[in-house]
């Protein structure tokens, strides 16, 4: 019987540590594996690398002796241009926009919604879930050209949206981004809160306890480490989300940073160094993500294993 | 001993009851509702399943739809009955169509042939008690964070004709001979489909990490004293023991290789040589010439390939609890 979920312990260590296991192994040298996976190790290093040390070098010392050569000088020049001339602040404060209303109503959607599959038995109970889970596992561009057309065909006051319709407006991505991943969060919390014991809603009930306070004061506290992992996951998915912002947003001064560096790569196309630089700012939030909440993010992918 | 994932491994019966009594507690619960609690319930369920229904099955079904229309996108009372024509024009008449497939096919064959097994592979030496488990697992999973955007970008570098360090590394930079990877239609899917992989692999390598943590280490020590080897030990029982995480990695390799759009987009927005269904799908839906119904036509023909691995999933989730 699987525990992963039902132990909170288990989401915050989802990967094996090197004490935990004691195998047949213990004593063997692995001198081959070592050799492998420093090659590895070098080969999956090298795009980043070069990356860094591209948009170190200023452009006169790449014109003077090619990307390719170990002459210094070395600073940031690069970045304070690519941030001045692409635009950085802005896309990143789009992202932001975008990012964290998507992420709220993702949460506080799904876990409604798990919450009542998962801890009352009634008649559509599992073709909802069915009907949410496969949503997800859509590919987006099968949706895209309805989307597009009911959003160009939905007006709103000019006083919300200069373009008259959902086009062109942060709305419309945070509505599909939420749409689309609420399948993928419902599942995922769905399974976390039928492993929560009835007898903890059952005794509630006894004392009176209405639904929304056995939905927030004990399933919600329950689901906190799964709500993180997912919350993590979610927020550097959407982060990296393309596809939508691209259909939705013409304006570039609007669109999110991942989708804004596509722009970027047309303009910098003949300044390397500038492309680099625009790269490794683009990258850093995520890591600063990822480095701050490691063991929720693993645990976010290995709870949801069916999301690319 | 099921797999680690919760995906996969935790059922109804998890909280150890079973499914008469629970079937019974269920029901003496919505009886008790109150007539306010069913009102909170009911607004718990509608909100979430409008809006899924509203921007992700309606528009699909739209989808169908317009895949038998003629429209230019303007206005609604343009659009025309077409029955079957972009179908037969996409089979017959248009040249991207069968590369696209082709191009699909292979993105598929290369991460569940190549990819997959190399996310294996590192996920097997790494399970294994050896130092510095935790550094190699960082490095492999670093490019997972990124946007499969930023990884075009990123490999545009590495692969630039004149500019890039592979081109440097093989000696051929600045020479007559020097490949240009993203550009040259001969190469391009390759070199693209490397970048992905260098993804994809962290991302395997990760799931089966937490796939082989929920392995029974009483299998292996059994094989271990009938005396199997460790490749024996790994083919006969570790990997089969792994059957439900097998299964989400092929559902989710296949379901990846279809996606895949945004890296194409990034290079040459999928043309000359990089030609996927998705993204001949947004070619026919932006820019002037909006051709939505054979824009829709190629998007139901991806959709009709998704629903083989998505219905398979399904069934397989949902089976135990119907």
């Amino acid at each position: 019987m699987s525990t992963s979920l039902t132990s909170p312990e288990n989401i915050s260590h989802p990967l094996p540590t090197e004490t935990e296991r004691v195998g047949s192994t213990v004593g063997r040298r692995h001198y081959g594996t070592h050799l492998f996976l420093i090659v590895m190790s070098i080969v999956w290093l090298v795009p980043l690398l070069w990356t860094v040390y591209t948009s170190l070098r200023p452009k006169e010392a790449t014109d003077k002796y090619g990307y390719w050569s170990l002459h210094g000088p070395f600073g940031f020049s690069n970045f304070t241009k690519a941030w001045k001339q692409g635009g950085f602040s802005h896309l990143f404060m789009n992202s932001v926009y975008i990012a964290i209303p998507s992420v709220i109503l993702t949460l506080a959607l799904a876990s409604m919604m798990a919450f009542a599959v998962s801890r009352f038995t009634w008649k559509f109970n599992l073709t909802l879930l069915v009907m949410f889970t496969a949503g997800n596992l859509l590919p987006p561009q099968v949706l895209a050209a309805p989307l597009f057309e009911m959003f160009k065909h939905t007006s709103l006051p000019y006083s919300v949206s200069d373009s008259g319709t959902l086009l062109n407006t942060y709305y419309s991505v945070i509505l599909v981004d939420t749409a689309f991943q609420i399948g993928f969060c419902t599942f995922v919390l769905s399974n976390y809160m039928k492993a929560l014991p009835m007898d903890l809603t059952e005794a509630a009930m006894v004392d009176g306890a209405s639904v929304w306070v056995q939905y927030t004061r004990i399933i919600l506290p329950l689901c906190r480490p799964a709500v993180a992992a997912l919350g993590t996951l979610e927020v550097i998915w959407i982060y990296n989300d393309f596809f939508w912002p691209l259909l939705f947003i013409t304006d570039g001064s609007r669109q999110p940073v991942t989708t804004g560096i596509n722009n970027l790569q047309g303009q910098f196309l003949s300044n390397y160094s500038l492309l680099a630089a625009g790269a490794t700012l683009t990258v850093i939030p995520t890591l600063v993500i990822y480095f701050a909440l490691q063991r929720q993010f693993v645990a976010g992918l290995t709870l949801g294993a069916s999301k690319g | 001993m099921s797999s680690d994932l919760p995906l996969v491994g935790v059922r109804p019966d998890a909280g150890e009851r079973t499914p008469a009594r629970r079937r019974k507690a269920g029901n003496r619960k919505v009886s008790r509702l109150t007539s306010r609690d069913k009102v909170v319930l009911g607004i718990m369920v509608a909100i979430p399943t409008l809006i899924e229904l509203l921007l992700v099955w309606l528009p699909t079904g739209l989808s169908i739809g317009l895949s038998f229309t003629k429209w230019n996108g303007l206005a609604l009372s343009n659009i025309r009955n077409a029955g079957l024509s972009n179908y037969s024009f996409v089979v017959h008449d248009y040249p991207p169509f069968w590369p696209a497939v082709r191009h699909n096919i292979i993105w598929l064959l290369f991460l569940g042939f190549i990819a997959t097994p190399i996310g294996l592979l590192l996920a097997v030496l790494l399970d294994q008690k050896i130092k510095g488990s935790r550094i190699y697992q960082s490095i492999f999973f670093t490019p997972v964070m990124l946007s499969l955007v930023l990884v075009g970008v990123i490999w545009q570098l590495v692969y630039s004709r004149d500019n890039g360090i592979l081109n440097h590394l093989l000696g051929t930079s600045g020479k007559s001979n020097a490949i240009d990877w993203f550009g040259d239609s001969n190469v391009n899917l390759w070199a693209a489909l490397v970048a992905a992989t260098w993804r994809h692999a962290g991302y395997i390598m990760i799931l089966y990490l937490a796939g082989l943590k929920g392995v029974d280490p009483s299998l292996r020590e059994a094989a271990a004293i009938d005396g199997a080897s460790a490749v024996q030990t790994f083919f006969r029982v570790v990997f089969p023991a792994m059957r439900p995480i097998n299964i989400v990695i092929v559902v989710i390799t296949i379901i990846e290789s279809l996606r895949a759009f945004d890296i194409v987009y990034v290079i040459n927005r999928g043309t000359n040589g990089l030609e996927l269904i998705s993204a001949l799908v947004i070619q026919n839906l932006v820019g002037e010439g909006q051709i939505i119904g054979l824009g829709s036509a190629l998007a139901v023909i991806l959709l009709v390939i998704s629903l083989v691995p998505i219905i398979f999933y399904l069934v397989r989730t949902f089976r135990k609890e119907s």
